[in-house]
């Protein structure tokens, strides 16, 4: 019944990928990892949404895009508890969960201000050595980004 | 090594540190050889370093090499606003390979994935500093005669001291253990703790000199600076309490060695420079014959 409710407010797509369950906060972290801004294809979202596990959770729906499993996983990073599933003919073919990737290229901002990545046009490289919680070690500088201090890049 | 940058002490295994430390013997027995002689090697020192800096040229200049570039940004294209991705790409047409100093940190990391030629980190702000940690091996192994089973004992700037953190990880690989001398404010970062008992090494904390000294095999000094502090009375209270005087090395092993990556400031009291155990004026020469070790097999000529 809860589907039924929220196609009411984004509406379905007959082929394409929607991930759900984004806690709302993060929707445009999300459309920024996954770099939707760029994309010409229909996008329709929604936000503040009811949900019970996530309180109020945001829907993204692309339609006629499958983004690569790597793609996807980026979005892990920020948001673990996002659910994926790919529509074809208007109906669930498959449902995927996202996981850290064991690297990461841009997405996230190094800590440390005095890394070359946050004072020169230099692409964030991250090896994550831990997935729960998310602790990034930079490439670079050398120096821990954890959870707690994670910020996401936007692509505007 | 051959062909392979080095920018972080972690990029060599035991067995690379053993064959610098081989090689850097050789040169120093016989340091005038004209190994370099028709190489080109960029010194680029986006932040002034006069002991670094000579001590690389000093090391090419006695092997026949030639050496560009400069001595502090302002004299660089970086002033105009070049970026380091463009001024690398450059000049790594104009020579062998580059030593590169600058204030950035993770810059010689990155120096190195846009350069055609090798890159040797000569200190990337407070991140790393290799060829300083292989002439500190190089110093212990030397007056040691080994550098597993030592005492070595690490003093005064422990939580932000790059030397001190890459002295540990190289010494990490031998049978080492460690004792901590700093003020609170200014200990060792847990994460080095961490993995030293992953090791199975032994270490201890203090937050002055004792008699404990006694046991020390190589005493390592560090500069404890102002402005690390964010409450200055209490640096005020610990700022002497890290001074080396010479009548405090009395109990000490007849085979200790005090060392020092230089710059000193009054860490080390004038005093023990006369002192047989003072080894940090001996130590930059050793990083003479390091740095020709380094250079020579990164180049593959030896």
């Amino acid at each position: 019944m809860k589907e039924k409710k929220e196609q009411l407010v984004v509406s379905a797509i007959k082929d394409g990928t929607v991930i759900d369950h984004i806690p709302a906060g993060l929707l445009f972290n999300v459309i920024d990892i996954l770099g939707l801004q760029k994309i010409e294809n229909q996008i329709t979202f929604g936000t503040n949404l009811e949900s019970k596990k996530l309180n109020k959770k945001a829907i993204i729906k692309v339609s006629e895009v499958f983004f690569r499993k790597d793609d996807l996983d980026r979005i892990a990073l920020v948001a673990p508890q996002v659910k994926i599933n790919i529509i074809k003919d208007y109906e669930v073919v498959e449902k995927k969960v996202v996981e850290v990737p064991d690297r990461i290229e841009g997405i996230a901002k190094c800590v440390n201000p005095m890394c070359i990545t946050n004072n020169q046009n230099v692409q964030t490289k991250f090896e994550v050595i831990s997935k729960e919680p998310v602790i990034l070690k930079c490439q670079y500088c050398e120096k821990i980004t954890d959870h707690n201090n994670i910020v996401i890049l936007s692509h505007k | 090594m051959f062909g392979r940058s080095l920018i972080s002490i972690n990029d060599y295994s035991k067995e690379d540190y053993l064959r610098i430390l081989e090689l850097a013997a050789e040169f120093e027995k016989n340091p005038k050889q004209n190994l370099l002689q028709g190489y080109v090697i960029a010194t680029l020192f986006f932040e002034p370093s006069t002991r670094t800096r000579l001590s690389f040229e000093s090391a090419i200049n006695r092997l026949g090499g030639r050496v560009i570039g400069f001595a502090e940004a302002g004299v660089s294209s970086a002033t105009k606003g070049e970026s380091l991705r463009d001024t690398i790409k450059t000049v790594s047409n104009y020579c062998d390979l580059i030593v590169m100093r600058h204030p950035l940190e993770g810059s010689a990391r990155f120096a190195s994935e846009v350069s055609s030629v090798p890159v040797i980190n000569a200190g990337d702000g407070a991140n790393q500093h290799p060829t300083q940690t292989l002439l500190d091996l190089f110093s212990i192994n030397k007056t040691q005669g080994r550098l597993d089973d030592l005492n070595i004992f690490l003093v005064g700037d422990l939580k932000y001291g790059r030397t001190v953190h890459s002295l540990l990880m190289a010494m990490s690989k031998f049978k080492t253990t460690f004792n901590f001398i700093s003020p609170d404010e200014l200990k060792i970062p847990d994460e080095y703790k961490l993995y030293l008992e992953s090791l199975g090494l032994k270490y201890y904390e203090h937050k002055d000199f004792t008699e404990i000294i006694s046991r020390a095999d190589i005493i390592y000094m560090t500069r404890v600076q102002k402005e690390r502090f964010s409450d200055p009375i209490e640096y005020e209270k610990v700022k002497n309490t890290y001074v080396l005087k010479n009548r405090m090395l009395e109990n000490t092993k007849d085979t200790m060695k005090v060392l020092h990556p230089l710059p000193r400031v009054n860490e080390i009291s004038e005093d023990v420079d006369e002192n047989l155990k003072a080894y940090y004026f001996t130590q930059t020469l050793n990083g003479v014959f390091a740095r020709m070790a380094i250079l020579t097999s990164i180049l593959g000529l030896k």
